[in-house]
């Protein structure tokens, strides 16, 4: 460590204004500040300066990921071999799983850093954090055997037209991986939907829809039992199946109070209230559907522990998020159940309110205003009459 | 713009010059003055109808232009809105069956955007601020010159839109099937409005990011 920090130190000068590589300087400081934590402090005014900063916020949610992620690479590899009725252990499943899930990793890391890279460069802003956790989410909420240039392209369309377009990391209007998602939703939907793409390298014979796309068509009787949702050994995107290895991830986040618990409890307030109501109605099979199997179908928990609660596009006031959270909760039972074109309504509906999320937080912002310029006219009411 | 100029200036002079070469980057209809957005979302998935209506609204505006400004010493400002607007609705009728007796088939594409000509933002834009105050001749190349400015736009966005939309260029096969057996596949976003307007805002940036002046401040 220390020998790594003295080397840092040495060609540091380097890469400062007017040295050898000064216009690298941003890169450089990617990796310094990657590797050592900023000994920036403040010199002026009452602030202190938090070593839990963007990259530790990051790393978090990184860690968080990782339960999804293992299981997801178990489970492409399981799904595969069980369409044609194989189970060669443990170590070949997982062989399998790690042959179709990194080189995704590996696209969407190296085109989406390659962008960032050459942006922050090119307007000599430092490398920001933020594509760390993008770049993890983007392979998790594909298709297993999806073409890898069309994750080049929908990666470098949601940094460019996502992020960057904006001004950069947190200036994002729309969630970036979710964003890619929907890209490619749109672009190319044959890779993206219908019963064919969840299972990498499926048997023909092997019928490979989703949970989601079986309520769709009403065959209920085909949906696994909750148990078995829970647990996530079904067909779908690779980290969204299992609501299990998620929570461990929502635990982590909510303990390290990096995720909202407010837009999570709203969003599943908001899905209870809704199913309930479709319950009620009950006019076909999928209406019929109780409303707790919509936490653990499809990408509904993934989507809630690490979309819903990005900080950056979701709202940002107390009472906002609850409102947020609600609506968008409300909103993935509408697409779901009343749409007849998309399955899946979390992407959608994280997009849509993403967008909403600005309005909302004014209007909070602005009945507080009122809220307290009325307090303060009332309490001067009995001088002014005088 | 001083008009009133005694001696008589060449046909092509500088100040002509530039009322064609303005509109096409710095004063573009479509991506600095943001006019004719609708139809510009509208008739580009393919490039023949972006390159017939480019040539329409073209035609439609130089002509209008003329013939507004040969007219505007008798118009009576306070009707002259629609005293352009039964000027353009004339010209775009023309137009219309103009395309519909030489290619029907096009005609039947742009359906109902020919007819909305009549209310394209850029013809009343360049009518009020131009033709009404000009001379026929300077009218006429201020009209080429904002219908080439829209025209590029639309072309440029039929192009991408059709080449990576659908595989083909003015109907002929570009990508070759065999592109498609090796597992490309047409991008469906393209033939999506919105494509268009992604890419109406690229070229806006681009264009900005190479010309600062056309920065708002803020």
């Amino acid at each position: 460590m220390k020998s790594l920090r003295k080397y840092l130190d040495t060609v540091k000068p380097q890469f400062m204004k007017g040295g050898r590589f000064g216009k690298l300087h941003s890169t450089f400081d990617a990796f310094e500040t990657f590797l050592f934590v900023p000994d920036k402090v403040t010199f002026k005014g009452s602030h202190i300066r938090d070593s839990i900063d963007l990259k530790r916020t990051m790393s978090t949610v990184i860690v968080a990921l990782l339960p999804a992620l293992l299981f997801g690479i178990y489970n492409v590899g399981y799904q595969h071999f069980i369409s044609y009725g194989q189970n060669p252990g443990f170590w070949h499943i997982v062989g399998y799983g790690l042959g179709k899930v990194l080189p995704l990793i590996v696209v969407s890391y190296g085109v989406g850093l390659g962008i960032e890279f050459i942006f922050a460069q090119y307007r000599g802003h430092e490398v920001n954090e933020g594509y760390l956790v993008t770049g993890m989410l983007i392979p998790l909420i594909l298709p297993p055997d999806i073409p890898l240039w069309i994750v080049a392209l929908s990666v470098a369309f949601a940094v460019i037209f996502g992020k960057e377009v904006f001004g950069g990391t947190g200036m994002n209007v729309l969630n970036p991986a979710l964003l890619a998602r929907g890209f490619l939703f749109f672009a190319y939907p044959a890779v993206m939907t219908g019963d064919k793409v969840w299972i990498a390298g499926k048997a023909d014979a092997f019928s490979g829809e989703t949970v989601l796309g079986h309520a769709m068509i009403g065959n209920t009787d085909q949906i696994n039992d909750p148990m078995g949702m829970f647990i996530g050994l079904e067909p779908g995107s690779i980290g969204e199946t299992s609501v299990v290895a998620i929570l461990i991830g929502a635990v982590i986040l909510l303990f390290t109070g990096i995720a909202s618990w407010r837009i999570m409890l709203a969003t599943i307030l908001g899905t209870t209230a809704l199913g309930l109501l479709v319950n009620a109605i009950g006019a076909n099979e999928y209406m019929k559907l109780p409303f707790y199997y919509h936490y653990l179908m499809g990408g509904f928990a993934f989507g809630l522990v690490f979309m819903a609660t990005d900080p950056v596009t979701s709202a940002q006031t107390n009472r906002g998020k609850w409102i947020y959270g609600f609506l968008l909760g409300a909103l993935i039972i509408i697409i779901r159940v009343f749409n007849p074109a998309y399955p899946e309504g979390v992407m959608l509906a994280i997009l849509l309110m993403n967008v909403f999320a600005p309005l909302i937080d004014h209007y909070v912002v602005q009945a507080n205003i009122h809220r307290r310029l009325r307090r303060a006219m009332a309490a001067q009411a009995p001088f002014l009459n005088r | 713009m001083k008009s009133q100029q005694k001696e008589k200036e060449s046909l092509f002079s500088p100040r002509y010059r530039k009322l064609i070469s303005n509109p096409l980057s710095l004063e573009n209809p479509i991506t600095v003055q943001v006019l004719g957005i609708c139809s510009a979302l509208a008739v580009t998935t393919k490039l023949k109808p972006a390159f017939v209506m480019a040539l329409s609204v073209t035609v439609v505006v130089a002509l209008a232009n003329v013939v507004i400004s040969l007219l505007r010493n008798g118009i009576p400002s306070r009707i002259r809105i629609i005293v352009q607007l039964t000027v353009v609705a004339a010209l775009v009728i023309l137009v219309d069956q103009v395309l519909k007796a030489f290619v029907y088939d096009v005609s039947k594409q742009l359906s109902v955007f020919v007819g909305l000509i009549i209310t394209n933002c850029i013809l009343m834009g360049r009518l009020e601020a131009f033709a009404m105050a000009n001379k026929p001749w300077p009218a006429f190349l201020d009209g080429i010159g904002n219908g080439l400015g829209y025209s590029w736009i639309l072309i440029a966005l039929g192009f991408f839109r059709e080449l990576f939309g659908n595989g083909t260029l003015w109907g002929y096969r570009i990508i070759p099937q065999s592109f498609y057996e090796a597992g490309y596949f047409n991008n469906g976003l393209l033939i999506l409005p919105p494509a268009a307007l992604i890419l109406v805002g690229t070229i806006i940036w681009i264009q900005r990011s190479r010309n600062k002046n056309l920065i708002e401040e803020y």
